[in-house]
């Protein structure tokens, strides 16, 4: 990608968005990956999973910070998306802008409170 | 060409600034459509939902004594809310996230194989209601102990 701030700044272009395209893949890929590792650890539990179970698949290390990298995923991947409906249905500046700003409030709030969790256990 | 050239081009709708109520209920859907419509709508309902999913995470690994209120949110309730409710809302979240982890896998496919004809959005776009609404039922079926 050239220069993307500045008089100089890239703006047109096929270019133009591939980050953001880009991201949501990547993104999505680590969370189905993500899906599949809770989902066999929560098969191969023999007998019912129960708390001690359920929260032992959080527990370790590398989960934990799994977990973390998921949530970030997961938070960029939600303002990738939401950020393009209000883009595409929303057009009064004021209302955009202010709705963009709830979401980075209320995402950023969320992946305090998830982090917070995670750290925890 | 040809129909291009003849004065008597069948009269096809015109949509410019589409209006909610007027146009979208005369508006054509075609399963690809549909498919693409569900994934937003499933991603902003999950969005929204989003405290109350990671309130989920919360009670259900914090401590034995925060699972047992976990686990009674889906019988006895939350609040003033019945668990009946809470399931509903539950399975909600289930129908969102498998409806949206299926077609973005198919749009993952779209990318990788080149798969844009029409015909390939039509069949996989029914593949993805099937798939999705099918293991919703299934888990459904589960969560209110039908089975």
């Amino acid at each position: 990608m050239s220069v993307n701030y500045g008089s100089k700044r890239l703006v047109v272009g096929a270019h133009y968005g591939l980050r953001d395209w880009l991201a949501q893949r990547v993104t999505a890929v680590l969370m189905v990956l993500f899906t599949l590792v809770v989902l066999v650890k929560v098969l191969v539990t023999r007998g019912p999973l129960g708390y001690e179970g359920w929260a032992g698949i959080f527990a370790p290390q590398w989960m934990k910070a799994l977990t973390f990298t998921i949530i970030v995923a997961l938070i960029w991947h939600i303002w990738v998306g939401m950020r393009e409906i209000w883009m595409d249905y929303v057009k009064p500046v004021w209302l955009r802008l202010s709705l963009q700003v709830f979401t980075i409030v209320w995402l950023a709030g969320c992946a305090g409170w998830a982090i917070q969790v995670l750290w925890r256990l | 060409m040809t129909e291009l050239a003849t004065p008597s081009r069948p009269q096809r709708p015109e949509f410019r600034n589409i209006n909610a109520f007027k146009d979208l209920p005369t508006y054509r859907w075609p399963l690809a459509a549909l498919v693409s419509g569900m994934h937003r709508i499933s991603g902003l309902i999950m969005f929204l939902l989003l405290p109350f999913i990671i309130w989920l995470f919360d009670t259900s690994v914090s401590s034995e004594f925060s699972y047992a209120r976990f686990s009674a949110a889906f019988s006895t309730g939350l609040g003033f809310l019945p668990g009946w409710f809470i399931k509903l809302v539950a399975l909600g979240l289930i129908w969102a996230f498998l409806h949206h982890i299926v077609a973005g896998l198919r749009h993952l496919w779209m990318d990788v194989a080149h798969a844009v004809s029409k015909e390939f959005g039509r069949r996989s776009a029914i593949v993805t209601l099937v798939l999705s609404l099918g293991v919703t039922a299934l888990l459904g079926a589960k969560l209110f102990n039908l089975y």
